[in-house]
């Protein structure tokens, strides 16, 4: 019986595709449930294939961008909340795990309790304050927070003042295992990423996630139903502080140098960008976006100048196209047509 | 003493810049409720169309000083304003009525595109304007004051008050107001509300071009993200005063530069944005309606 049906649904499945033609026939790729294994198999088998220095520290790079995206998807794809300070989490974790790694000359992995308390306090400073205030305040109140911590990285001496800090000490050594090996280093960054970009997207159909996506469809509705909008969006911000922390630790292993340079608006924007075009809340579609986004100007270099103008285009396009993103979450909102909200536009007396 | 008044003179002047870019942040906040990322980067705007008018006409006209300055601001400013409604065309009217977060996600794209704009036309590099505006300072209780800074501070005033007239005389400016109270009831009544929101965002931007020329005469440098900072100072300018509230964001600018330039003065110069953004926190946080804000409620 049961095999009836699944057979049954896959002739459904093949004949919608065929009726739709080529994107139904990627997206029934995409939504194959061992892609993500497919996914780690292609991440694991590049360094066969292309094992360059420079080929590995892009690839480094871009695995702890992913990191990154996956935890600001957990604030602004599952629980709506725009936060355009984002990279500040990334420079809490960079700076605790360099701060204190290279102070008592300890492998930056014995700073994670550190860094993760850190980004807790963080996550805590930053959004109890803040998360009661409107959607639009908060983009810009995080953005504020973001340059402070900038500006306060900037400033300290303990943070090493505008050069920063160098000479942070490898992740790990055992034995003669050094960690600090570029192709071993590149395959624990892809398995820490690999592990939290998994974790982020279990969170997200947890029912911690589902309240999430209540409060981002309509907080007012979720407020209504019982469910406590401000101890879930604060968990939200946690959570993805403790996303960014994680990239900070590597970031500061893998680079051995951070400065507050690496910490500007530009960067926050580009994880953002990250999210909103792989589509929001749909963690496959938010690690394929970061590797375009991380990727694409290795491959552009001749347009560098152009890079961000395109980027900035793009952001505007997208939402003014499709809002979901390029690939958006099973069972979203189907997109409104132009039409549709003008309608819904003149019904809300042009308000929202 | 000396150093006090100096210091109040100091806030007051860069108050009067953030209070003409503050401007165009709280009226198109006070008509569609949209924070306009872009607005900060439409000054940047300004002072680059400034340098690029003062440039191609040369040094003859360079050394009219002043009086070149107010035409090539002139000029500036119909420039901006246009861009300003090129933009608002584009990106955000497609979006009336769609989710918050995706307006504010594609005015943070307009902004970006308008910086790397900028930057790839006129190359990422500072550069130096043409035109400066230093001259001899005197003393007024004890604070140095340039002539200048007495200009420029003559010309924002003047720019704010003409808005203000505007807004409170002309028909617009009572379109402007209704469609802030109430956008669909301006609609049933025959207000063209597209045309009029164009016409705010017109007149934002055009301010803030003006602002653009300005600073950059004054502080003779100008590059492609000098509008982030500022664009962000001039909307705590605008919540400090009350968003939405024309006269509370020239008090807020004032405020703000006063707050500031005494609070770089307390606990030094390189905190300066650090402590102008934890007042925005701070005023978000406890009062979020400003000193001249009317408590609303959020109807749902």
């Amino acid at each position: 019986m049961t095999i009836d049906n699944s057979t049954e649904s896959i002739h459904t499945v093949e004949a919608e595709a065929k009726k739709r033609g080529f994107g139904a026939w990627l997206s029934s790729i995409f939504e194959n449930k061992y892609i993500g294994l497919v996914a780690l198999g292609i991440a694991l088998l590049m360094p066969f294939l292309i094992a360059t220095p420079y080929a590995l520290n892009i690839m480094t790079t871009a695995a702890i961008f992913v990191v990154l995206a996956a935890g600001l998807n957990i604030v602004v794809g599952y629980c709506g909340l725009l936060d355009l300070g984002y990279i500040a989490f990334l420079a809490v974790g960079a700076y605790t795990a360099g701060i204190i790694s290279k102070a008592f000359q300890l492998p930056v992995l014995f700073t994670l309790p550190a860094v993760v308390i850190m980004c807790i306090l963080a996550g805590l400073i930053i959004g109890a304050p803040t998360l009661r205030l409107r959607s639009d305040y908060l983009a810009i109140v995080t953005l504020g927070f973001g340059e402070i911590t900038r500006i306060t990285a900037n400033n300290l001496t303990i943070t090493g003042g505008p050069s920063g800090i160098f000479g942070i000490p490898g992740f790990l050594v055992i034995g003669d295992i050094d960690f600090q090996n570029p192709v071993i280093f590149y395959y624990l960054t892809v398995i820490i990423v690999a592990g939290l970009v998994l974790a982020a997207a279990r969170l997200g159909r947890s029912r911690l996630g589902r309240a999430w996506k209540f409060v981002k469809e309509d907080e007012d509705a979720a407020e209504a139903m019982g469910i406590h909008t401000y101890k879930v969006k604060l968990l939200a911000y946690i959570f993805g502080a403790v996303w960014g922390g994680f990239g900070g630790m590597l970031f500061a292993s893998h680079l051995t140098a951070i400065s507050p340079m690496s910490f500007v608006f530009l960067q926050s924007a580009l994880v953002l960008m990250a999210v909103v075009l792989g589509g929001m809340g749909n963690m496959k579609g938010v690690v394929l976006g970061a590797l375009a986004i991380s990727l694409l100007p290795e491959f552009l270099r001749d347009f560098s100048s152009y890079r961000y103008l395109l980027f900035g285009i793009l952001l505007v396009v997208v939402m003014v196209f499709r809002p979901q993103g390029f690939w958006p979450p099973k069972g979203a909102e189907a997109e409104r047509t132009k039409a549709q909200r003008e309608l819904a536009a003149m019904a809300n007396g042009l308000k929202k | 003493m000396d150093q006090a008044t100096q210091v109040i003179w100091d806030g007051l002047f860069v108050g009067s810049f953030y209070a003409l870019i503050a401007l165009g942040y709280s009226m198109v906040y006070g008509i569609i409720k949209l924070l306009n990322f872009a607005h900060g980067d439409i000054y940047m705007v300004g002072a680059f169309i400034g340098y690029a008018i003062l440039t191609s006409l040369g040094g003859s006209f360079q050394s009219l000083g002043l009086f070149a300055l107010i035409v090539v601001m002139m000029v500036s400013m119909l420039l901006t304003g246009t861009i300003g409604v090129i933009v608002e065309k584009l990106a955000y009217q497609p979006l009336r009525g769609a989710p918050r977060l995706a307006v504010l996600i594609t005015a943070v794209g307009a902004s970006f595109a308008l910086e790397y704009g900028v930057a790839a036309i006129a190359s990422p590099n500072p550069r130096g304007f043409p035109v400066r505006l230093d001259g001899d300072f005197v003393l007024v209780l004890g604070a140095r004051v340039t002539l200048p800074q007495i200009i420029l501070m003559l010309i924002a005033g003047v720019l704010m008050f003409a808005l203000d007239l505007y807004i409170r005389r002309t028909s617009t400016g009572r379109a402007m107001r209704s469609i802030s109270l109430d956008m669909k009831g301006s609609l049933l009544m025959g207000v063209n509300v597209n045309k009029v929101i164009s016409r705010t965002f017109f007149i934002g931007s055009a301010l803030a071009g003006a602002a653009g020329v300005m600073a950059g005469a004054y502080y003779g440098k100008i590059d492609f993200l000098m509008g982030f900072i500022i664009g962000l100072k001039a909307f705590t300018a605008a919540v400090i005063g009350g968003i939405g509230n024309i006269r509370g964001a020239m008090l807020g600018g004032l405020v703000l530069g006063l707050v500031e330039s005494i609070g770089s003065q307390l606990v030094g110069g390189q905190w300066r944005d650090a402590f102008a953004f934890a007042v925005l926190i701070l005023f978000l946080t406890l009062r979020p309606t400003g000193i001249l804000g009317e408590r609303v409620t959020e109807r749902v």
